[in-house]
């Protein structure tokens, strides 16, 4: 019984991870991808990690799964956060369909939006 | 005294991920743990104790389900933002303010933001958040802070402060 | 197994084309970052078929040079800006 739980949360976690691959190839700028992507990557590898937990049980790997999933809930947004101030400081442009940018105006001088063209 | 408790942490730790009781293995890890201990001890929360008190681990345990209902609430969202032929987004930078004190519980806070609903965290500057928000409701400060932030804070300021 | 494991290879796939396709260096090192993140979930899956424990510490460590990796590129971006 519990082990059909855990194999159908590992089904569910292999489908968000697509979704979040599908967001990552069709969102317009930098921010809006790693919005998508790190959201459902990060709790579609959980949910394998959990699935992975109650197949096996308190054995070796199952304590691992759940370690390995921990670490992955703490760690992935502080990269995903590094990344996106690391962007904006580089200089990329946001799409043209942004309507607000408080960290340019106060952090970098102006607004950092696409005007035009595209 | 927050060395012992570090070295107690790092020991269950380490004995968690080889599960293994041979005393060969014990022997190694407590070395180990103890050169990790002696190096990097002194950046260890100043009052460990304080986080075994019994009301901040109740409050804990009622904010992870909560916390991982929000995080299924917004995969959801963005999953149907991604499918949608149309794509509806209107994103935009706003800016909101904590009342929470503390570093770690800013940083949790922060992290909190990251993984619900159409938001993520761009920097931090002393009490102002910068946040990227996939759907702009409000510009305002205020509105803001309180649409994105009061909903944690209230368990945040219980178990870390 | 073999089509949970496709599923996340035609993933891995949408990465490796944002990779290639990319119009900044940032689009880049998000694609690198979340395709780590997906190695972690393809070796786990490995470690649950074939019964392995050992391939879930590869899983471990796999998720740790992910992060180590991004934060790098991160500092990488944040360092050496367009305008000087």
């Amino acid at each position: 019984m519990i082990s059909a739980i855990g194999w159908i949360i590992i089904w569910i976690g292999v489908l968000f991870d697509v979704l979040g691959a599908i967001g990552l190839v069709r969102f317009p700028d930098v921010y809006n991808r790693l919005q998508a992507s790190t959201k459902c990557v990060t709790l579609g590898t959980f949910g394998i990690m959990v699935g992975i937990f109650m197949i096996h049980g308190f054995s070796a790997m199952g304590i691992k799964a759940l370690i390995c999933g921990a670490f992955l809930l703490l760690t992935n947004p502080v990269a995903a956060h590094a990344l996106m101030k690391g962007s904006l400081h580089f200089g990329v442009k946001m799409w043209k369909g942004t309507i607000v940018d408080n960290y340019g105006k106060d952090k970098l001088g102006s607004e950092q939006i696409e005007r035009g063209g595209g | 005294m927050r060395y012992i408790i570090y070295f107690i942490t790092g020991f269950i730790l380490l004995l968690l991920l080889t599960w293994s009781t041979n005393i060969d293995h014990l022997i190694a890890g407590a070395a180990v743990v103890l050169v990790g201990t002696v190096l990097f001890g002194g950046y260890f929360t100043d009052r460990p104790l304080k986080f075994l008190q019994l009301h901040r681990i109740v409050v804990f345990a009622i904010y992870v389900p909560i916390f991982v209902w929000y995080m299924v609430k917004a995969n959801i969202d963005v999953a149907y933002r991604a499918l949608h032929p149309e794509r509806p987004i209107k994103p935009g930078i706003v800016k909101i303010r904590t009342t929470l004190k503390t570093d770690i519980a800013r940083v949790f806070l922060a992290n909190s933001i990251t993984l619900t609903p159409g938001t993520m965290t761009c920097d931090i500057d002393g009490d102002i958040l910068y946040i990227h928000w996939i759907w702009v409701q409000s510009e305002d400060l205020e509105e803001a802070s309180r649409i994105i932030a009061s909903r944690f804070e209230v368990f945040l300021r219980r178990i870390f402060e | 197994m073999s089509v949970l494991v496709s599923i996340l290879a035609i993933s891995s796939f949408l990465c490796i084309y944002r990779i290639y396709q990319g119009p900044s260096i940032s689009d880049r090192a998000v694609g690198v970052d979340i395709m780590g993140i997906l190695f972690v979930g393809i070796t786990g899956l490995a470690a649950l078929f074939y019964d392995l424990p050992y391939l879930m510490d590869l899983s471990i460590s796999l998720a740790l040079f992910s992060f180590i990796g991004a934060l790098a590129l991160a500092k990488y971006l944040e360092k050496r800006s367009l305008d000087d």
